[in-house]
């Protein structure tokens, strides 16, 4: 074939599949165009003040997944009626948690090549009080019941250009004198009472304690097992209390762990559960919610939670007691990442 | 193999009237083709590997982590799919083309497959899929562009190709961050886009690279798998593989590399995806360069030479605990000079040993020993890792890797031809 004809194919073939492309790109965009646009029969969100104060009636805090200007923005419901009307912010996190006047939220930055992300700290009016950068795509994050301390965590995956090889990031910063430890993987490790050192330890979902600033408790992996750990912040380090607990939630009270338990014998992609542990006899307990749970939950009260699953608009929160009874009940439609205040 | 040269150096014909010896000799047309196919693949490909993390955790709400363990299984599949690649290759006429077309066809069959795997497991099926592709097309690809090039200046025609492939790898994710920034969300609107431009790679291949007639010519019987493992027979070759294993033993993964840099460097972690892009980005500017030099001071010299630069590398590593962003920034210019210094001119020095008429196999075997050796390499590391850390691993690692290159030097001495 001469050169002519085959430029041609290629023009056209070019033509043709630039065609496809633009046509999937704009359909995207319009799609993406409608979520701007309120739904009929979806939760009412109407603009106003939303403080992380406790003001005397207990509210809930969550990113709003519902369609509409205010989506992804955090809003905050009567606690005792989480369906009523959504009162939102404007601001806009695709993580958030809120505990004694303060507030973290990992928002996305879209620069002009691709989106970065930050970790801010927000006061009980939601501005912004420092914020840090964030190395990877956000997935968890708390504030101390003591509010000062906030910690986060981020998937990361610039190990390997190219590569699928992904690991977590987690950081944990003083709301007193800004000072971040930005990966807790450079902290001590003691596993079952050794130290211990390897190259695939991955850290992720702090959870804080109310009774001592220094404590908290967290994920840890490496060589194909998760453990709960206990860690001190002062002394920098982790010490390996349980096996195969993940997202750990520690209860108001100090005394139990809710957590995501991996179910050996379930399909490799819905192998965990939503499980609590007790602290004083290590004696785990699976809650009534069957479904395949992959969030941190949060304890509305000492003996019950509050978790998102998968729904129509991304996700939905559900409540299930806390002790194995009960049933999952659905809180309310279109959010994520909560938190009670008050 | 004095024989495999002088063999060779008829080959010019192929190479479009370009004549062997002229210093400032343009690169053959097949090399620029197979340049802009690799450039247009690896767009298409970086595309979906940029946005896979975002992907899996935003959209479907799983964890990524999983992939971790696929992606060791990928690369030991993926090294011995290119030896089957490299020996079918071989199977005269427009073998090296046709199984060249079947791996970017397979690849870009994959992307709109993403579109349909909504679970980890799929995704990692989807992902091996890919890989066997690459496998799949790598030893035809280079077979192609050593078949089209004159021996003297392979070097520098590998130099190009790795350029241009670099270039894609590049452009890949910015591509796909201006599709998202179209429309938010938009990940299937990034597979669409990257699979019609994987059509795109694959047209340009199958219009525009020339079938080489000259390993019809030079191999007339289709070579039987025992005759392509054979070549290890063949002396020089053996040689080269030989070093290739011995130095991919101590060839430390970037991803454990980039992990120490960090640790030591006392990197900020926000520096840390930017790691990968300073090595592609030395390898792209030095690639061609790097190349011509090989051309003129000998293919084994340099590759010996870019090990010797990668150990240099360990060694700031090493040394230059806590200094800082700039010390990282030259252990970035010295990994992607490794690989400019190695990448490409391994492959021009594997095709200088073999027979035109089984390029395609001695190609393979030498880059399947190599991957096979550095994957070997990555195990034998993360375990060492639990046993001294990281700072003590990577000192006996640079201690192996200097006997090693040592070695390695007074094995390639002992090859009749050793230079151009």
């Amino acid at each position: 074939m001469n050169r002519a004809p085959r430029l041609l194919i290629l023009l056209v073939a070019v033509l043709l599949l630039g065609g496809v492309g633009a046509g999937a790109v704009l359909y995207a965009a319009d799609r993406s165009g409608q979520k701007d646009q309120e739904q009929v029969g979806g939760p009412a969100v109407r603009p106003g003040q939303v403080s992380l104060a406790a003001t005397g009636e207990r509210e809930l805090v969550f990113r709003n997944l519902a369609w509409g200007p205010h989506r992804d923005e955090v809003v905050a419901v009567p606690a005792d009626r989480p369906d009523g009307v959504r009162t939102s912010s404007g601001v806009k996190c695709l993580r958030f948690h809120a505990a004694a006047g303060h507030g973290i939220c990992l928002q996305a930055v879209h620069g002009p090549l691709e989106d970065t992300y930050r970790a801010v700290v927000l006061d009980d009016r939601l501005h912004e009080l420092h914020s840090y950068p964030a190395v990877g795509i956000p997935t968890r994050d708390r504030v101390s019941p003591s509010g000062h301390h906030v910690a986060w965590t981020v998937f990361v995956s610039g190990d390997s250009y190219g590569g699928s090889d992904f690991s977590t990031r987690t950081a944990i910063a003083d709301t007193r004198d800004w000072h971040v430890d930005d990966n807790l993987e450079t902290y001590t490790l003691i596993k079952d009472g050794h130290p211990y050192q390897a190259h695939d330890v991955n850290v992720w979902g702090v959870t804080f304690a109310a009774t001592d600033d220094n404590l908290f408790y967290a994920t840890v992996a490496t060589g194909g097992h998760t453990y709960l750990v206990k860690g001190d912040i002062a002394a920098r380090s982790l010490t390996t209390l349980h096996e195969n607990v993940e997202c750990p939630s520690l209860s108001p009270d100090g005394t139990k762990i809710a957590y995501k338990r991996r179910v050996p014998g379930l399909p490799s992609d819905a192998q965990w559960r939503l499980y609590v542990l007790d602290l004083r006899t290590m004696k785990e307990t699976a809650t009534a919610e069957q479904r395949q749970i992959d969030d941190q939950a949060v304890w509305s009260s000492d003996s019950t939670l509050l978790y998102a699953l998968p729904g129509d608009f991304g996700a939905d929160l559900w409540t299930v007691p806390a002790d194995g009874t009960g049933s999952a009940q659905l809180v309310t439609k279109a959010g994520l990442a909560p938190a009670y205040l008050g | 193999m004095y024989l495999a040269e002088s063999r060779a150096a008829k080959a010019p014909a192929t190479a479009s009237g370009k004549r062997p010896g002229r210093g400032g000799a343009a690169v053959p047309p097949t090399v620029l083709a197979l340049g802009a196919v690799s450039l247009i693949t690896d767009i298409s490909s970086e595309m979906v590997s940029a946005v896979l993390p975002l992907y899996v955790v935003t959209a479907l709400g799983l964890s990524p982590l999983g992939f971790g363990v696929l992606d060791g299984i990928n690369n030991g599949v993926g090294a011995l799919v290119r030896l089957l690649g490299g020996h079918f290759a071989d199977r005269g006429g427009r073998g090296h083309k046709t199984v060249a077309a079947i791996g970017y066809g397979l690849s870009a069959l994959c992307k709109p497959l993403l579109l349909l795997a909504h679970t980890v497991t799929l995704i990692g099926g989807v992902l091996a899929v890919d890989r066997t592709g690459k496998g799949l097309r790598t030893a035809p690809r280079d077979a192609m562009i050593s078949l089209a090039t004159a021996p003297e200046h392979r070097g520098r025609a590998f130099g190009v190709h790795r350029a241009m492939d670099t270039t894609g790898a590049l452009i890949g994710p910015l591509l796909a961050f201006a599709v998202l920034r179209v429309a938010v969300d938009g990940y299937d609107a990034v597979f669409t886009v990257s699979g019609c431009i994987a059509v795109v790679g694959v047209l340009v291949l199958l219009l525009f690279v020339p079938t080489p007639p000259a390993s019809e010519e030079l191999r007339p019987a289709p070579p039987k798998l025992s005759e392509s493992l054979a070549l290890l027979r063949l002396p020089a070759l053996r040689r080269l593989v030989l070093c290739a294993v011995l130095l991919g033993l101590t060839t430390v993964s970037d991803s454990f590399l980039y992990l120490l840099l960090q640790r030591q460097l006392h990197l900020p972690t926000r520096l840390f995806p930017l790691l990968p892009l300073g090595t592609a980005a030395s390898f792209l500017l030095l690639a061609y360069p790097l190349g011509a030099l090989a051309d003129r001071i000998g293919r084994r010299t340099l590759f010996l030479l870019g090990h010797a630069v990668l150990l240099a590398a360990y060694l700031t590593v090493l040394l230059a605990t806590g200094a800082g962003a700039p010390v990282a920034v030259g252990v970035l210019v010295l990994h992607g000079l490794f690989y400019a210094a190695t990448d490409g001119v391994l492959a021009a020095a594997a095709a200088d040993v073999t027979p035109p008429g089984q390029v395609g196999a001695g190609l393979a075997l030498v880059g399947t020993g190599q991957a096979l050796a550095r994957f070997a390499c990555s195990l034998l590391f993360g375990a060492a890792w639990s046993i001294w850390g990281g700072h003590t691993t990577l000192a006996v690692t640079a201690a192996a890797m200097t006997a090693g290159a040592v070695t390695a030097g007074l094995v390639l001495r002992t090859t009749p031809g050793a230079a151009k």
